[in-house]
C-alpha cells in the first residue's frame, strides 16, 4: 500500500468554553489504506472527526487533502473535497427505497425537456447504479433495489450506508462506529465491506470501540488520548492489550 | 512509531461465503404489508371500490348509475382539492389546521377585490392565490425557520385567518347573481360537461388533475422524494444533502397556493361567496388523509390515497342519506374508518420496524 498522505492535520484546536476538546491534533491519512482512530470516551476523538467532515470548525490548525490546504466549513464542502461519513445512526431514510436513499440529495434528471423543464428524475439510470454499486459490495442478494430500507436488516443497512459514500468518487471515507448496532455476522459482513472498499484505492477512517474489529481490518491505529494523538500503532505489531493500554493511559507511551 | 505495515490482514479472496446477505425468506404477511408499504393507496382503493359495489347492491340503479357517482365527485371536489395540500403538509410529518380558513379567506379576497375594489376579476383571482400562498409561507416560515411546532403555528393561523375573513368582509356574502352578472370566471369551476347522465364540473376535472400534478411532483421529481425524506428523518434528510428548510417552505407555501385555488373553486361550487362557508374543512380534510392512508408521523402516504379518502367519505355520507339513514351513522361509520386507518397505519410501521 502507498504511503503518499492523502489528508493531513496538523495542530487542530477546538476549545468549547474552558473545555479544550482538540489540543494540537496531528492527523495523516494515506491512500488506500484503514486508519482506525481509538480513544477513551472524551478524548476528543470525535471533534477530530467531527473537524474532517466538515460538522465542526476548529479554532486553529491546518487540514490538507492531497498536499493542498484546504477549509472544511461543513458537511457539503467536505463532500465537494471526496470526503463522504457514514454516521452511527446510519442517516438513511427508512421509508424510501435503496436507490432513493443512496441518491439522496444528489439525485439524477433527465436529459432533455423532461428532465430540464418537468425535472423528471431518471429512475431506471439510478437503479442502475445503485445496483452496481451493491454489487461491487458483495450485497447482491438484496432482492429488489426499491424495495424500502426498513425492509432490510442492519447489516444490509449499513451496507447500503457505506454504499451510498462509496457511490459518488469519493477519497475518503469516514465510518463512525459501523458495527456497534451489528451482531457478529452482520459485523464480519460490514468488515468485509470495508476491505473491499479499501482494495478500490479508497481511504477509510473507523472510528470504533471494538479492538477485535479494529485488529481485524486496520492498516494503522491512530491512538487518541487527553485531546491529542498520542501515536500510531501498527497492528501487526502491538496486541489489542497494548492498544488499550495507550488509549487509557494505563500504559506510558515511549516514542522511538 | 510503528509504521509501514504491509501485512495482510484477513485475506479479502474467499469472501463470497460470509460478504452474502442471506436472502430473507418473506412469509405473506410481511409480503403484504411490503406491498401495501410500496403501495400505499391500494387499501383506501379497495376500501372506496368495496363501498361503491355494496351500496350499489343494497340501493341499485339509483346509487349505482353515473350521475349519482358525478354527483359524489361534486360534493368531494372542495375536500378534494384541499385534502391535496393537507397531504404534502401531513408528508412532512406536520398538519395544516388552517387550510379551510385560507381556502375561505382566499374566495372573499376575490370577491372583495372584485366587487369593492372593482378590479378586473382575472387580477382578483391572481391576488387571492397570492394570498393563500402568503399565509402558507407564514407558516411555513414559522414550521421550517423558527421552529415552532406546526399544530400550534397553524392553529394560530386558523384563528387569525378566520377571524381576518370576518372582519375583512364585514360578513357579508356576495350574492351569485351578482358574480354571474359581473363576473362570471369566478364561477368558472362550477361550470360542467355532460356525457350522458354524468356530470363532470370543471371543478371535478381540476381536482383531477391537481392530483396528477402533485402526484408526478411527489414520485418523479427530487423535490418530492426530498419532502418524503424529510418526513420520514429531518436530520438523516439533511446530512444526506436535502434542504429542509427549503423543502418545508415550498410545501407550507404550496399548500397555502392550493387551498387559494381551492377558494376560486369554491365560488364555483357554492355560486356565491360566503365568508362562512368551510367551517369543517381542516377537519374533513385530515380525515380523508388518514383515510387515505398517509401516515400522520410523515414519509408515508400519497395524494392519490386521499382522493380515494375524500371519496370513501362522500360515498358513504352520500350512500347511507339515500338508504334513509340518520347522518350521524355516516360520522360514526368515518370515525370507525378513521380510527381503523390509523390502526392499520401503525401496524405497518411496528412491522416494519
Amino acid at each position: 500500500m502507498s504511503s503518499d498522505p492523502v489528508m493531513t492535520a496538523e495542530g487542530l484546536r477546538k476549545n468549547y468554553g474552558r473545555v479544550v476538546a482538540m489540543d494540537g491534533v496531528d492527523f495523516d491519512l494515506r491512500a488506500g489504506e484503514v486508519l482506525a482512530v481509538i480513544g477513551d470516551n472524551g478524548a476528543g476523538k470525535s471533534t477530530l472527526i467531527k473537524a474532517l467532515s466538515g460538522a465542526v470548525m476548529p479554532d486553529s490548525g491546518t487540514i490538507t487533502m492531497d498536499g493542498r490546504e484546504v477549509r472544511i466549513a461543513n458537511t457539503k464542502a467536505a463532500r465537494a473535497l471526496g470526503i463522504e461519513t457514514v454516521y452511527q445512526d446510519l442517516a438513511l431514510s427508512p421509508s424510501l427505497s435503496i436507490t432513493e436513499n443512496i441518491f439522496m440529495g444528489r439525485e439524477l434528471r433527465k436529459g432533455g425537456v423532461m428532465g430540464s423543464v418537468l425535472r423528471m428524475l431518471d429512475q431506471e439510470r439510478m437503479n442502475r447504479a445503485a445496483w452496481d454499486e451493491l454489487r461491487e459490495l458483495g450485497l447482491m442478494t438484496i432482492q429488489d433495489i426499491r424495495q424500502p430500507v426498513e425492509t432490510l436488516s442492519g447489516g444490509q443497512r449499513q451496507g447500503v450506508a457505506v454504499a451510498r459514500a462509496a457511490a459518488f468518487g469519493s477519497k475518503v471515507i469516514i465510518l463512525d462506529e459501523p458495527t456497534a448496532a451489528l451482531g457478529v455476522k452482520e459485523s464480519r459482513q460490514v468488515l468485509q465491506i470495508i476491505r473491499d472498499i479499501r482494495d478500490r484505492g479508497i481511504s477509510i477512517i473507523l472510528i470504533s470501540h471494538s479492538m477485535p474489529h479494529v485488529f481485524d481490518v486496520a492498516d494503522r491505529i491512530h491512538v487518541h488520548r487527553l485531546g491529542r494523538r498520542l501515536c500510531v500503532l501498527d497492528p501487526a505489531q502491538c496486541s489489542p492489550a497494548d492498544a488499550v493500554g495507550y488509549m487509557t493511559g494505563a500504559i506510558e507511551f515511549q516514542p522511538g | 512509531m510503528a509504521d509501514e505495515a504491509p501485512q495482510t490482514k484477513t485475506s479479502s479472496t474467499g469472501a463470497e461465503g460470509f460478504a452474502q446477505f442471506a436472502r430473507r425468506r418473506r412469509g405473506a404477511s410481511e409480503r403484504a404489508i411490503y406491498f401495501i408499504h410500496t403501495h400505499p393507496a391500494i387499501i383506501p382503493l379497495a376500501v372506496l371500490t368495496a363501498s361503491i359495489v355494496v351500496f350499489g347492491l343494497v340501493l341499485g340503479a339509483r346509487f349505482f348509475s353515473p350521475f349519482t357517482l358525478t354527483l359524489v365527485m361534486q360534493q368531494v371536489m372542495i375536500v378534494g382539492i384541499v385534502a391535496i395540500a393537507q397531504t404534502l403538509v401531513i408528508l412532512t410529518a406536520g398538519i395544516d389546521l388552517s387550510v379551510g380558513a385560507i381556502m375561505v379567506c382566499s374566495s372573499v379576497v376575490m370577491g372583495q377585490c372584485t366587487f369593492r375594489y372593482g378590479l378586473p376579476p382575472e387580477i382578483s383571482i391572481v391576488i387571492g392565490l397570492a394570498f393563500g400562498t402568503a399565509c402558507g409561507l407564514v407558516s411555513g416560515i414559522l414550521v421550517a425557520i423558527v421552529r415552532l411546532p406546526p399544530f400550534i403555528v397553524t392553529l394560530g393561523m386558523w384563528q387569525i385567518v378566520l377571524a381576518a375573513n370576518f372582519l375583512y368582509s364585514r360578513n357579508e356574502t356576495i350574492r351569485s347573481q351578482d358574480i354571474a352578472e359581473q363576473a362570471p370566471i369566478l364561477q368558472y369551476f362550477g361550470r360542467d360537461i355532460q356525457i350522458g347522465g354524468a356530470v363532470f364540473t370543471y371543478g371535478v376535472i381540476a381536482m383531477l388533475i391537481l392530483a396528477a400534478i402533485v402526484h408526478y411532483l411527489l414520485t418523479r421529481t427530487a423535490w418530492g422524494r426530498h419532502v418524503y425524506a424529510v418526513g420520514d428523518d429531518p436530520r438523516a434528510a439533511e446530512l444526506a444533502g436535502v434542504r429542509a428548510r427549503h423543502i418545508l417552505l415550498t410545501v407550507y407555501a404550496g399548500s397555502g397556493l392550493i387551498c387559494g385555488f381551492a377558494g376560486w373553486a369554491l365560488i364555483g361550487r357554492l355560486g356565491s361567496v360566503s365568508p362562512t362557508a368551510g367551517q369543517l374543512t381542516n377537519i374533513e380534510t385530515i380525515t380523508a388523509v388518514v383515510i387515505g392512508g398517509t401516515s400522520l408521523f410523515g414519509g408515508r402516504g400519497s395524494v392519490i390515497g386521499s382522493l380515494f379518502g375524500a371519496l370513501i367519505v362522500g360515498v358513504f355520507s352520500m350512500g347511507l342519506r339515500m338508504a334513509g339513514a340518520d347522518p350521524q351513522w355516516t360520522y360514526l361509520l368515518i370515525g370507525v374508518l378513521i380510527i381503523v386507518a390509523v390502526g392499520f397505519d401503525h401496524l405497518v410501521r411496528r412491522a416494519a420496524a
